[in-house]
Parts: C-alpha cells; structure tokens; sequence
C-alpha cells in the first residue's frame, strides 16, 4: 500500500482547486442536508433551526396527541419497495445486458460503432419524455394491453401505476449503463482464451461459464452499480409510472420537499438513502481490497 | 550416438513420472526411433533414404491438398504433406507465409477451403476444436488469468472428465515435469515469461493429446530464455513421446530442434526434410536464401546432366557443381555457403583473387566480405586457437571454394 498523503497543506497547493470543488458541490450541500434532517418543520414549509431527532423518528414512528409513538411501516414499505425494484432491476438489466454486449462485440468495427451509438441514443432523448413514452405504451388503451386482447390472452387492464409498470421503466431508463462497462470488458478479453478453452475440451457452454462470464465479472460488478445506485434514487420512474399510488424513495423525497412542505422529514430521508448507498459501496471497496490483499500475500 | 540428452537435466527419472500410455509409442522405443532418425541426420545419405525410413512409420497427421482462402486472397496454395507420429516437426517460413494457418486448421480453428485433414487416420474434417484430442502450446501462452496454475492444467482433464483424484496426480505430475512444483497455487500474473511458458506447456501436454500444436512458443522470450527452452522442449518431446508440430520463422530454432522441417513460403510448401537435408540441399533459391546465410551468384546455364549442371559465373570461370530444379532455364543462380568457402585459398579448389572489405569478429566465428571483381563473397570462418590467423580489412587474399560444395539452383 502506498504511504499515506497529506489531503491538505503546502504540497498539495496545486490540488486546491479540486479541494474547492470539493467542497463547494459536496460537502457543503450534504452539510446542509444534514442541518436541515436536524431541524423543525416549518408552518409553511421551509425550516426553523430548532435541533431536533423528530424528522427521523417520524421515518420509524406517528407521534400522537399526547406525544406517544405509535409505529408506522408506511416508510419502511417504501424503502423496502425501491431496495426490492432496484435489485430486481440490477438483475434484469444483468440477464439482458451480457447477451446484447456480447453480440455487438462480435460485430465487425463499424457496427460495433453504430450498435454502441444506437445503445447511448436513448440518452440524447430528455428523460420524461422517454418515461412518458411508457405510459402511453402502457396505459389503459396502451399497445400492451391492445396487443394482449388481439392474441385472445384475458385483458389485464391497465399496467399502469402499478410496480411492474415502474420496473419496466427503470429497466428501460438504466439499461444502456449496464450494456457499456460489459461491452467494454468483454472487448478486452483476449480472444485467445476463448480458444484455449474450446482447445482444451471446453464445450461453448463450458467457456461461456468457465472464462468467459468470470473474466467479464468486472464489468458486470460496474453495470450492476451504476445501475443499482441511480435506481434507488429514481424519481421520474415512480412519479409518472408508479402515479403516486405506488412510491419509491426518491418520489417520496421529493414529495416531502414539494406538496408535503415536510423539509426536515425529506432531508432525513435522504440522508438514510445516502447512507444506504454508502454502506454498499463501502462493503464491496472492503472486499475487493481485501481480496487483493489476499492474491499479494501469495 | 550424437548430443543426447546432454544438454538439459529434465534427465531420465523425469520420464517415469508422466505414463504416457494408451498405446503410445513408449519412452524407450521412442529414443531409439530418435536416435535412428539422428543417424540419417548425421550420414547424410540424401532424401531417398528418409523417405524409405519414414514410410513405415505411423500417420499422426495427414495434410492432403489443404488450401485456405480469405475472399480472393490465397493464404495457403494446395499442400499435401504427412507428419508421423512422435515426430518433432517444424514449419518454418517467414510471416504471412500460411504456416499459423496450417496450424490453426489442424487445431480445428479455422477450416481448410479445400482438401482434408486426417488425425491418426480419422477425418476431422468438421469437427470443433474442443473434439479433437489435439492441444495448442499459444504464442501469448493464453493463461487463464482467474484461475492457479493447478487450475490452469486441470481445466482440460476436467472437461474430458477426469476423476479428481486422477486428475490432482496428474497435475502434480506436470507441474514437476516443467519444473514449476514450487509455484503451487499462484496465478498467472505472478509468473515470468519463462513461467508461463511452462505452464501453458503443462496444460497442453496434461491430456496426452496425439499431437502437441506449438504457435511459435518462443517468440515472446528473451534470447537466453529462449536457447535453454528449445532443449527443454526437444526433451519433453523425447520424454512424452508425443508428436510436436511447431510453428516458427526463427530458422535456427527449427534446425537446433526438429526431426524434420516442412519450409514455407508464399504459401507453399518450398522443401520438406530434415534439418540438414535443407541447410545443405536447398531445393530453391528461396530455401537457400531463407535457411542460414549464402552467397548467390547469377549464373549461365551452359549444360545440364543428370544431378550436375555447368554454368558461368560473374568470377570469370565455368565450374561443374550439383543442381537442383534448373530444368531448361538459361539462368540459374549459383548458391555457396560462407562456411564453404576457405580463405586463405586450399590447394585443389576452385580459387579466386579478392581484398578483404570488412571483418567483423563475433567470438567463435569471424566474419569477413572479400570483394572479387564486381562480386562481393561473404565468408565465413573458424577463429583459430591462437589469437593469429586474422585477416586484415584492405589486404588481398585468394579465397577458394570445392565445387562440389556449391549448389546451382533454379533462380
């Protein structure tokens, strides 16, 4: 491990500009989240610095009249809702991610390029328009419910507003992040182990599982990220798909800041959100390091 | 009995290790079939003898009118050669010269456009790679980087669906025959060239495949490196009894190693023989031009009988020597290798007045340019015991050269 540097003084001058940026667009913003978690509603929304633990304990509690608590799931249902659509939309994009990134990877090199750019399109498309798209698709007379009734399957009415209608939009919404990190590790995976492996017996099905899928792990691990992160934090997915009847997290977030007028309950909120996201991340860094670890002990 | 097994100690007890069974030819027979083949090497009787030797012996790959082309480019012309078993065969040429695509149809990655390839006999015309009990020795060694060493040899012997048990010994036992047993459970990234080298050696050989494929192995190593592995592989060639085929442009690596060598160039097979049958009877320019250093000398076809032709050359003489595919050609070139040629002049040889134009002294070997008229000779000679004999850059001498030792050869 390399010896430990100073983050600040003399010698890091340089990096000051960074150290600012730093501070200007992170810390200082999550500070104040932090105050504000702290803090007292206000009567008309907004806060009065008055310090207090409520906002979190309303996550948990009602507190009545008399100032009894009386628990209330309604949040964890929440929580529990996004942390279950986004696995299950990390696990999706994952399935349909490696056979698409493997098939443009055997394109010739001007396809690659064309099929790379067709993946990134969506992104040139502003967001609520792509997520309106589906309601329409989705909708009570939607193509979805159409093209069912034409094939004589039983009218399922509308999929609209319900969480299968939200995971088919965060599936839709995050899907390109998950195809690049696994197209780009499978085109870094010498060719020539494939070979090795089908010289030394492996059938297709036994390389795909034995070199191919280990050694693109990498790629899936970022995708499975990049995926699971933004998804937790989802706001237009829920809003315009879920309808307000069914929430996630970041609907509910903003809803507290919005028509709620509830900025402490918000931003405490968020901070459990921040917090969550941060203790995955520190628990795959922590074993990655340590698996390191282990390989440059041998 | 010629240099053998002097040169490495992969030695004797190594060879009981591995039981290279299943109706192989064994460890002993092999040698002895060796040691004939070296005797031909040695006395040198001309290609007839080989190929009646060989004849007798067993198929392991039969290459009949195989040809490959890539849209309209013809990367290999027809060819139709044998390789027998427990043979050390070499293909040489220079790049692009079809010899990797050869190998690669063999291992079963790419398909012949025409002709066919027999394995022991059996047509595996259309079988995939992972059916063909055929292993490939990769240029870039093509590790597995996610898995040990152990685990690296193992992979084709569970694929074949070997019992753990047997399969642990045998990985033992490979990782003793390359020497590697201290690095037992590393990975490949730990490991230097030479290392992995090894190790893809091991994984190769670990299913006693009929024939070992070996894309120029060498290639990749630093020079000293590579000179200690050529006699490591020529042993475990010996060891195992199994047939090597190996790919190289390394001309020097094919004759320090093989039994025979299959010369290719611009797609065609150039000559087939054994090391010496190509160094001293070229069949062609290109042969002569590509396998050591020679001098060549544009000659007049003035006659040709039978296995002699006389021609004049630049020198201002007419000599007699052997030729090879001169046909009816006017033109010919006369082919004399630096290490024929005597300086200072013998007496009963062929002599020509010259001036030493350069001396360049590598150690064993000096090697000089005399310039005789319009023609420059590269000569080739022995320093001597003594630190005297050296010849002069400037001074003039008479170089002389036997007739018989030069070669005409169709331009």
């Amino acid at each position: 491990m390399s010896a430990r540097r100073p983050l600040f003084g003399w010698n890091v001058l340089g990096l000051m500009p960074a150290h600012v940026i730093m501070l200007l667009t992170l810390i200082v913003p999550v500070g104040i989240i932090i105050l504000v978690s702290f803090s007292t509603r206000g009567p008309y929304g907004g806060f009065d610095y008055i310090f207090t633990i409520a906002p979190y304990r309303q996550i948990l509690f009602n507190e009545g009249w008399t100032g009894e608590l009386e628990f209330n799931p309604q949040y964890l249902i929440v929580v529990g809702r996004t942390l279950l659509l986004a696995l299950a939309t990390t696990a999706i994009c994952l399935a349909c991610s490696f056979p698409v990134a493997y098939f443009i990877s055997l394109q010739s090199r001007e396809r690659k390029v064309a099929l790379i750019y067709l993946v990134t399109l969506p992104f040139w498309v502003s967001m609520i328009v792509r997520v309106y798209s589906w309601i329409i698709i989705l909708g009570n007379n939607g193509v979805v419910a159409k093209a069912l009734l034409a094939l004589g399957l039983p009218d399922i009415g509308s999929l609209l507003f319900t969480d299968t209608a939200m995971l088919i939009g965060l599936v839709y919404s995050y899907i390109p992040l998950m195809i690049l990190p696994i197209f780009a590790s499978i085109e870094k995976l010498d060719p020539a182990l494939v070979e090795a492996s089908h010289d030394l017996y492996g059938s297709r099905f036994t390389t795909l599982r034995r070199v191919i899928l280990p050694l693109c792990a990498p790629g899936m691990l970022a995708g499975a990220i990049l995926v699971f992160v933004p998804c937790l934090g989802a706001v237009l997915e829920p809003t315009l798909l879920g309808g307000g009847k069914a929430m996630m997290m970041g609907n509910l977030i903003q809803l507290q800041f919005g028509a709620a007028r509830n900025w402490p309950l918000g931003a405490a909120i968020s901070i459990v959100l921040m917090a969550s996201v941060l203790i995955f991340l520190t628990v795959r860094g922590l074993s990655a390091v340590r698996r390191e670890g282990r390989e440059a002990a041998r | 009995m010629p240099d053998f097994g002097d040169s490495f100690c992969l030695g004797a007890g190594a060879a009981d290790i591995v039981d290279f069974q299943r109706g192989r030819v064994r460890a002993g027979e092999s040698r002895e079939q060796i040691a004939r083949q070296r005797q031909h090497t040695l006395v040198y009787k001309g290609t007839e003898t080989i190929s009646m030797n060989t004849r007798e012996r067993i198929k392991a790959v039969e290459i009949a009118g195989v040809s490959k082309a890539y849209g309209h480019f013809q990367a290999l012309q027809p060819v139709s050669f044998d390789i027998y078993e427990n043979e050390f065969f070499t293909m040489l040429g220079p790049s692009g010269c079809g010899k990797t695509t050869l190998l690669r149809m063999i291992a079963g990655f790419e398909q012949p456009t025409s002709g066919e390839i027999r394995l022991r006999g059996a047509d595996i015309q259309g079988l995939p790679p992972h059916r063909r009990r055929v292993n490939t020795v990769f240029q870039n060694y093509a590790l597995f980087p996610h898995m040990t060493l152990e685990q690296n040899i193992a992979f084709g012997l569970e694929n074949l669906g070997w019992e753990k048990e047997r399969r642990m010994s045998r990985v033992a036992d490979m990782m003793r025959l390359v020497h590697m047993e201290k690095f037992a459970g590393r990975r490949p990234q730990q490991l230097s060239g030479g290392q992995k080298q090894r190790i893809a050696l091991a994984r190769a050989l670990a299913p006693e495949p009929e024939v070992l494929l070996l894309d120029e192995p060498l290639s990749a190593l630093d020079l000293k490196l590579r000179q200690a592995m050529r006699d490591e592989l020529r042993n475990l060639q010996r060891q195992t009894g199994i047939t090597f085929v190996f790919v190289t442009h390394d001309q020097e690596e094919a004759l320090d190693m093989s039994d025979r060598i299959c010369v290719l160039g611009d797609g065609q097979v150039q000559q087939l023989g054994t090391p010496a049958d190509i160094y001293e009877e070229p069949s062609n320019r290109f042969v002569a031009d590509f396998i050591g250093e020679t001098n060549f000398l544009d000659a007049e076809v003035l006659l040709v009988e039978g296995d002699n032709a006389t021609v004049s050359i630049p020198l201002g003489m007419t000599i007699s020597a052997p030729q090879k595919h001169v046909g009816g050609a006017a033109r010919a070139v006369l082919s004399i290798r630096p290490e024929k040629i005597s300086l200072p002049a013998q007496a009963g040889q062929i002599s020509v007045d010259g001036r030493i134009v350069s001396a360049n002294y590598l150690g064993g070997f000096t090697h000089y340019v005399v310039e005789a008229g319009q023609t420059r000779l590269r000569v080739s000679k022995r320093n001597s015991q003594s630190r005297s004999g050296m010849f002069e850059v400037g001074q003039p001498i008479q170089v002389s050269f036997a007739a018989e030792s030069a070669r005409v050869l169709g331009a």
